[in-house]
Parts: structure tokens; sequence; C-alpha cells
């Protein structure tokens, strides 16, 4: 394959994914202030003058110059904690989702694609793992294996690639049916070349819109076991650990529960109305030309 | 080779077939509706169906929906189980091979699909597609791009079509991709599952023109399998007609369209329209009354005779018991030509109406006076 | 002798994505009185979109323009309460798929019954013994049992016979039969067009035929209209179509046809594929796939004007040089997908 000509091709259909993407005013917003808040995160945390465990000597005062956030009675500067927060809600959401997603996948086509009793087998053990009270399990799971975020991400990995699996089996059962699984299947092809190089690329519009979808769910889950204390812990901190913190302060000192709340709900929103950007311009019934 | 019990008709002397086909069945499991989906009884989609294959040769598969001749295509690639039958690939048994060793066999047996919509993964571009059965059979070697170029040029493609993705393309030119995969191993059969259904005329036009260069060029045996019956006429040199499972008839074309046999055929052929106003308004017809019959509950002894016009109005009551309760078994009229039908020679005699318009000089003189289609 | 329906220079447009996409470009005939008038054309030539606009049918991102005129009546910009009274009463439509016109829900019988009722005001006895009749003249038997059938119990034959009882129950002045029988097996579609021939001469309907079939058209009609790129390219009786095309894509159409009636010969396909309706060549459409291609015909597209001969109409600027030609003399047995 002549790499040059593959990649002028492939570029032209991103680009018709692209475009379509574009035309989804709300999504590209949102990519926009997604993208915004992740630069934050990462280099405005390293950037600003203070870190997550530095201690000043201005003890709850509101926001200012000094400190756009303000600062909570121990002397701690919000902005610097809602960056790190960010760095961890994101961190911990984008690996749990991708785990969740790889894993999901591989299960959920490799039991679409065979079918019959394998296909039961498999599927009841995700049935299984669906029924599974989330919150509770996740909550169980958190406070044994304790506070490093990447553990948050594989309990949450390990709970919703379940779901990942239920949404890959069925996208994969209608395309099995399509006559180039079967022309693959008389030119020689094996099962696991249907599956990885014909079957999961055809699926991966579904796919990768279920991941945006499990981003904004694992961000929600974890600020949810944060703030009932079982995710991360001090001294370092999450978007929900800090809204947990700040759950008394909600009267005195509004600014310490509204700023990571806002950045929770920023990150929620923006990466559901991608994914609704992403479902569209990602549809083959749009790519399709009327001749 | 092995025997037939009754003998197949060898209509190239004492050439061997590539593919012989003795006493195929395919059942489906029919599933009932409703939550349980029980097990409710088998459809009988295919029933002991035998034909030969001969090297060069385009042996056309027609009937109507239903009829089986898609899924016979399928089960005789092993695409699909076998619940009984053979089928001999010059001397191998494919029924009972392994699926590696199928696997293997796939270089030489390859089939086009009816849907060029379909049968090409529309996230792969064009050249990967050709090259996907080079790949896996391990023949993508530093040549392998000039041989994708050379399969495009084959089928009347471009090489810098290759580049582009299966949607860019037209329904004819993606059938030529669906045609250049399937010969890009070099196969000596290829099956042809309705190949030009799916376009339009003056499109189907080129492929079908294509099909017959391919053939004459690379040797290629064709089973071609189609409802369309002006189509195999064209395209093939003998025929087969199927009707709920069953071939009902088979005989080169010229016999098969200047002395039809069986009354099914005769009724097919007679509702084809005539692309001549008149001709075709000249034309008597047979309007058969209802539809094919349940596949899933065959009527008994022969299938056709729920439709059979000559059932219907010209047999005694003795002649009725033999078609409900026996099944015809194919006979010889000449060398090449065999039907299914207890009653051929009153479905062959020109003296009752109805059925002989068709059969008896319309077609074959017509056939010999004109030249083209302003047919003055 | 008066027209029942009038087409004038009727135009669609459809809104996409990607621009506007002009699907049928200024189509004009005349319907009389019991007359079968056939349309046949490939995929994408907009014959089935002028039935549908003519109708009222298109939704969205349509543009319709022109006239249709049924009798004194304006079909384009009427009520929606004055085209329901017109469907199903004055013009009747049949369409490919018989489940578009049936509702699953109902029985057959009461949905002919139903219909009846719509535009007679008679009793429901009187309405359901009609329907009775009209489920025999369709040839479908035991019409008294079958009309308590829901229509999945039906074949799909069944059903199109009694769509086409439901189109004969008001006695239209035209029927639109929009490829009535592409969905159906052959020995069916036979049962189909009898039925249909006995719709029209019970009702005396005119009848628009539209169908990708050339041997139906020859079967059926007696004037033709040969459409291509949203336009006619070619109108005439059906004698004129088949035995003295003036137009290269009708004589194209005719040598591509695969014969029952002839021993294998070469096809002479049309090479190229029909443009795009969003990239249209500035002249003739047909200029990119036609030997005969001048470059006036890159230029202009030709109107479509008489040939000579009475009502024959052909949009071409060379149609003199096609009398007496057949298909093998302009177009070359290829088999490549473009002429390399």
């Amino acid at each position: 394959m002549p790499d040059r000509e593959l990649a002028v091709t492939q570029r032209s259909q991103a680009q018709l994914v692209a475009r379509r993407f574009r035309r989804h005013r709300l999504a590209v917003v949102s990519l926009a202030v997604l993208l915004a808040l992740v630069l934050l995160a990462f280099v405005g945390g390293w950037l600003w003058k203070y870190s997550v465990v530095d201690l000043t000597s201005d003890e709850s005062v509101p926001p200012s110059w000094d400190h756009p956030f303000g600062t909570d009675a121990a002397g701690h500067d919000t902005f610097a904690q809602v960056l790190r927060g960010t760095q961890i809600s994101i961190g911990i959401a984008v690996l749990g989702a991708l785990v969740a997603t790889v894993v999901g996948t591989v299960w959920g086509a490799t039991a679409g694609y065979y079918g019959g009793r394998l296909d039961t087998v498999m599927m009841r053990i995700a049935d299984l793992v669906l029924t599974l009270p989330f919150l509770a399990v996740a909550a169980v799971l958190g406070h044994n294996v304790g506070g490093s975020w990447w553990l948050i991400a594989a309990v949450i990995a390990g709970l919703y690639w379940a779901y990942v699996a239920r949404v890959a089996r069925g996208v994969v059962l209608s395309l099995r049916e399509k006559e180039f699984v079967e022309a693959a299947r008389a030119i020689g092809a094996g099962d696991a070349r249907i599956i990885f190089r014909h079957l999961v690329p055809n699926a991966f519009g579904s796919i990768i819109v279920n991941a945006t979808v499990l981003v904004a769910i694992a961000i929600l889950l974890e600020t949810a076991l944060s703030y009932l204390g079982f995710g991360v812990r001090p001294p370092d901190t999450s978007l929900g650990l800090l809204v947990s913190d700040a759950q008394t302060a909600v009267d005195t000192r509004p600014w310490l529960f509204f700023f990571p709340g806002l950045f929770i709900i920023l990150i929620a929103l923006t990466i559901n109305f991608i994914g609704d950007g992403l479902r569209d311009a990602l549809d083959p019934q749009q790519t399709r030309v009327r001749r | 080779m092995i025997p037939h019990p009754n003998g197949i008709p060898r209509p190239h002397g004492t050439q061997q077939p590539v593919l012989e086909v003795r006493n195929l069945v395919k059942h489906f499991p029919a599933r009932g509706r409703g939550l349980a989906r029980r097990r409710a009884g088998e459809v009988h989609a295919v029933c002991d169906v035998s034909f030969d294959l001969y090297p060069r040769e385009t042996l056309g598969l027609v009937g109507e929906s239903g009829c089986g001749k898609t899924t016979t295509a399928r089960v005789l690639l092993n695409l699909q189980p076998a619940t009984a039958g053979h089928v001999h690939y010059q001397g191998t048994e494919l029924t009972q091979l392994s699926r590696k060793a199928m696997q293997r066999l796939r270089r030489e047996l390859q089939i086009v699909f009816q849907d060029p919509y379909a049968a090409l993964d529309p996230r792969l571009p064009v050249n990967e597609i050709i090259a996907e059965p080079l790949r896996i059979h391990g023949l993508y070697d530093s040549s392998g791009r000039a041989d994708v170029r050379e399969l495009l040029g084959l089928v009347g493609l471009r090489p810098e079509h290759g580049n582009r993705y299966p949607h860019e393309f037209s329904g004819g030119q993606r059938q030529r991709i669906g045609i250049a995969r399937a010969l890009a191993l070099r196969p000596k059969v290829l099956v042809l599952d309705e190949p030009v259904s799916a376009l339009d005329v003056s499109i189907q036009a080129g492929v079908l023109n294509l099909l017959a260069d391919l053939q004459a060029q690379l040797g290629l045996s064709y089973l071609f399998v189609s409802h369309d019956l002006s189509v195999v006429r064209h395209i093939a040199d003998r025929i087969a007609v199927m009707y709920l499972g069953r071939i009902v008839e088979i005989a080169t074309s010229d016999e098969l369209f200047s002395a039809p046999a069986h009354p099914y055929t005769q009724a097919l052929i007679s509702a084809i329209p005539l692309p001549d106003p008149r001709k075709e308004r000249a034309r008597e017809r047979i309007i058969l009354t209802g539809d094919v019959g349940n596949p899933a509950d065959p009527p008994s002894g022969c299938r056709f005779r729920t439709r059979c016009p000559l059932f219907a109005e010209h047999l005694s009551d003795p002649q009725r018991h033999r078609c409900t309760t026996e099944i015809p078994a194919l006979i010889d009229h000449t060398q090449t030509h065999r039907s299914a039908c207890h009653h051929t020679e009153l479905s062959r005699s020109p003296a009752l109406s109805g059925l002989s318009v068709v059969t008896g000089d319309d077609l074959p003189r017509s056939a010999r006076s004109t030249r083209g289609p302003e047919g003055r | 002798m008066t027209p029942v329906l009038e087409v004038a220079d009727l135009r669609v447009e459809f809104r996409t994505d990607e621009g506007r996409v002009p699907a049928v470009r200024g189509v004009s005939f005349q319907l009389s009185r019991g007359e079968v008038l056939g349309i046949v054309g490939e995929s994408g030539s907009g014959k089935s979109v002028t039935s549908l606009a003519m109708m009222g049918l298109l939704t969205g991102s349509s543009q319709v323009a022109g006239s249709v005129r049924l009798g004194d009546t304006e079909l384009l910009g009427a009520s929606d309460k004055e085209l329901s009274r017109v469907r199903g009463q004055s013009i009747a439509m049949i369409f490919q798929d018989p489940m578009t016109s049936l509702n699953p829900v109902y029985p057959i019988g009461y949905q002919i019954v139903e219909a009846i009722r719509a535009h007679h005001d008679i009793t429901r006895d009187a309405a359901r013994s009609q329907a009775q009749r009209l489920l025999g003249v369709v040839s479908i038997p035991n019409p008294s049992e079958r009309m308590n059938n829901y229509p999945h119990e039906l074949s799909g034959g069944m059903r199109q016979r009694v769509v086409i009882a439901i189109a004969m129950a008001n006695g239209p002045e035209v029927i639109i039969a929009d490829e009535p029988t592409t969905a159906l097996d052959v020995t069916v579609q036979a049962q189909i067009l009898e039925a249909l021939h006995t719709a029209r001469v019970q009702t005396g309907a005119a009848m628009l035929l539209i169908t990708h079939d050339l041997g139906v058209i020859a079967g059926q009609a007696d004037r033709v209209l040969v459409m291509y790129a949203g336009r006619v390219v070619e109108a005439g009786t059906v004698e004129e179509i088949f035995y003295a095309p003036q137009m290269p894509y009708t004589l194209g159409l005719l040598g591509s046809q695969p014969r029952l009636d002839l021993r294998r010969q070469r096809l002479h396909p049309i090479s190229g594929a029909p443009p795009s309706a969003l990239h249209l060549p500035p002249g003739c459409p047909f200029a990119p796939r036609c030997p005969l291609a001048a470059p006036v015909c890159e230029a202009d597209e030709p109107p479509l004007v008489a040939t000579g001969t009475g009502g024959h109409l052909s949009a071409c600027h060379f149609s003199d040089q096609l009398v007496g030609v057949a298909p093998g003399d302009l177009f070359r047995p290829i088999s490549q997908d473009t002429p390399l």
C-alpha cells in the first residue's frame, strides 16, 4: 500500500467527518471549552504561583486578584486546588472510559460474532456486572484499595465495561449479517480478522460516542465517590473531594463550593455535547451521497 | 467421478466436471413467533439437488424468491453447512472438509455477491479490499501492489480508483470491485449470486460483457444464480430451473427456451415481458394462480402441483393422484435435457392450448429471424 | 380530446447539506382519458419524484414548482383538505411496496370499506359487498374469507392486489402506478399486470405507469416518456420509442437489454454512469456517455422538440442522425467501465 496515497484518501474521509462535526455548533463550542479547561488544568496548574499543597497566610478570603477562586480555612488557594482536581478527575475519567471501552468492545464483539452458547455465557456475565449496585460496589472497592487515582479509574472501568459490551454486541450482531462479512469469509478470512479488521472498525462510530458518554459518567461517578469519602484522599484532591469538603461552607464561603461544582458541570456537559456531535458526524447515513 | 443414481447428462462429451453436486439438502430450523421462539419445524430450503459444472461453462441456476437457488450456492461453497449430500470439487469432498482445509480451497472457489453496496467493507479503500484475499493467503508480496493494479485493469477500472472508498463508486463500479476481489486468488470456479440484479440496465450490460470476457480470458466456470431469465438466457450455456428447493428442469439454454418441458418453466418463460411491443402484445401468457408454497410445509408429491395449470385443468383424477403422492424424478428428454414432471407427454404436447403458445413456435422463430431491438 | 391530467413544467428541488439538488427539471405531459402513459428511466432519473410531487406527497426539504391540473383543479399548492379529496377519489396511487398503502392493524376488508365510505355516502353493508366484489375482480380467491385477513397474513402479490382493489374503489379518473411490480417475482408480476389491466378497463381510468422495466412498458403503455437526469429526453408512442428511437439514450437502453427472445448476442452498454443531480454537466446531461456528443452538446442542453412525425419528441441535437440506426451501430460492445 502506498502510504502517501492512503494518507491522502484517509484524510479526505476524516475531512468529511470533520465537516459534519463543525456543522454541529454546540459540539464545536463544547470542544473549545473543554480544550480550554484541559489546557488550563494541565498547563495553568503548572504555571500558577500556588500549588495544591501550598498554605498561604490568607485564610478564607473571597475571590480576589491574588486568589481568583478565594481560599479555604486552612489557607489553600482554591484556584490551585480546582486545577489539580480537574487534572485528577479528567485523568480518572479518561483512563476509566478507555479501559472500559477496549475491554467492553472486545468482549461484546466476540460474543456478538460467535453467537450461540458463547454469546449467552458472555452476556450473562456482563448482565451480572450490570446488576451490581454501582455506587455501593465502587464505594467498597474504593475504600479497600484506597486512594490512588488510577485504582479508582480501574474500579470505574471494571463496572462499566459491561455496558460497552452490550452496545458493541448489538452493533456487531447487525453488522455480522452484512454481506461484506460473508465476503470476507468467502475469501478465507479467519474469525479474528473478521472481528478486528471488519466488524470493530465499522462499529467504531457507536463505540466512540459511547466512550464520550462514559467519560462524562466517570467524572460524575468519581465525584460521587470522592464526595462520599471513598475516592481520592487528601492531600491530593479531585473535583468531587473539593465539593465534598465545601459542603458545610455553602452559606458562608460559597466560592469553595461554586467553582469546583462549575467545573464538574462544564466538563460533563461539554463532553456530552461533543458525543452528540460525533454521533451525527460519524453516522454513515449522513455519509451517503445522494445519487 | 461419482456415479449419479439417474446419470447426469454430459453435455461436454467425456469431459470431467469441475464441480459435482449430488443430492444436496439444506434445512433451516424454523422458529415460531413470539417470546419463546420455539423450534417450529424445518424450512426445506434445498432438497435433493444434483448437477455438474463443467470447465469453462456457465450454468444458470434460476427460480423465484424462496426457491433455494442462493442457499444452494452458499452451501456448495461451504459458507453454510449442508444438511446432507455431497459436493465434489476435483476429487475433494467439500461438505466434510475441516475449516482450515476449506480455507485453502477458497482460492479455487470464489463468489460474487448480489448487493455491491453491502458486500464491500465501507471502511477500507478499494486497494485494500482487493488485496485482502492475497494477504490472507500469504500471496501479497513485493509485487502485491502491481497485482492489485492489474486486477483493477482486468475488471475495467483505472489504477487511481484503488485509493478511493466504496461509497465513492457507482453500483456498477462496486460490482466490478467485487469481481476483482473474487478473481484475486485466480479461482477456477466463480459463483455469481445475482451479480447484476441490483444494477440499472445500462450498467448491467457492461458487467455482463465483462463476465463473458473474463470467462474467455481466464477459463473460468460460472455458476450464475439469478431470478432474471433474460439475463440467464444471455449468459448461460445450460440452465437449471428451481422451484421450492428442487430442480424441476435442466437443459441447454437453447433447449430450455425452444422446448421447455416442465409446466413451471413454461409459465416462467411466458411471464417475462419482452421489450418489444409487437411481440409482447401478440403473446399469450400463462398466468399462474396463487403464490409459491411455503418451504416450511411444502406440498406433498410434486411441489408445483398447487399452481400447476396442467394439474388444475388437464389431468384425470388418477393422474392427479400421482402428482400428490409421488415426487417426480428428473427424466431424460434428450442427452442434455431433463425435467421432473409426471405428465411431460401432456405438458409438451402442442395440442394443449395455453401451454403451447410460448413454447411452440414463437420464441425460436423470432430468435432466428430478428437481429436487434428495432426488429423491423 | 381533453386531457384528464396535465402536467406543465414541473420542477422539484431538494435542499441538502451538499447544496440544491434539482431532481426534476421541467417535466410536461398530458394524460388522455383511458390512456396508459409509461414513464421509463433508471434510478435517479426523477421518475418517481415526479409522481410524488404531482400528488403533493413530497415532504421536508423539497421545493415544487410548475403546474399539475386534474380537469379544472390545480393540484400544486392545493390545500391538504382538497388534496385528500382528490387522492383516493379522482387519483389512486399504487406503490412498489403495498405496505405503504395498507394499515397493518386493520383487516383488509375494513380498509376497502373505509376507502369506499370516505368518498361515498353508502351503508356499511353496501360498501362491504362492493369490497367483496372488488377483491373478486382482482382475482383474490375466496374474497369473503379474505376480507377478515390482516395485511401481514397475505403474500406480497396478494397485498398488491388489495391495493389495486382499493384504487378501484372510487372509480378514479387516473391511476398512478409507481413500480407496482418491481418487488415481485415474475409469475406474480404477470398476475398483477393482469389485475391492473382489469382495474383500468373496469374503471375507464387513465394510467401513469412508472417503471424501469422496458418489457413492462412494451406490453402495457400506449405512449412512453423516457426520463434521464430529471428531464423527459424522449416522448412518443410505444412503437416510436421501441422501433424508431430518436435519442441516443433510448437507443442505448434498448441495446443494453438482454433479450429472452433473441439468441445470445453481445450487449451494447452505455459507458459511464448517470450524472449526480448535484453535479450536472452544463450541456446535455447525456453528453458524457453519448457516442454522438459534439462540442454543441457540452454547451447547450437540447430542448425537447418534435422530430417531424406527429407527437414524437426528442431532446437531442442530432436526432435526425438516428433514423434507422440500431444500438450496435452507435454503441460499442465494451466491457470497461468507461472508455479508456
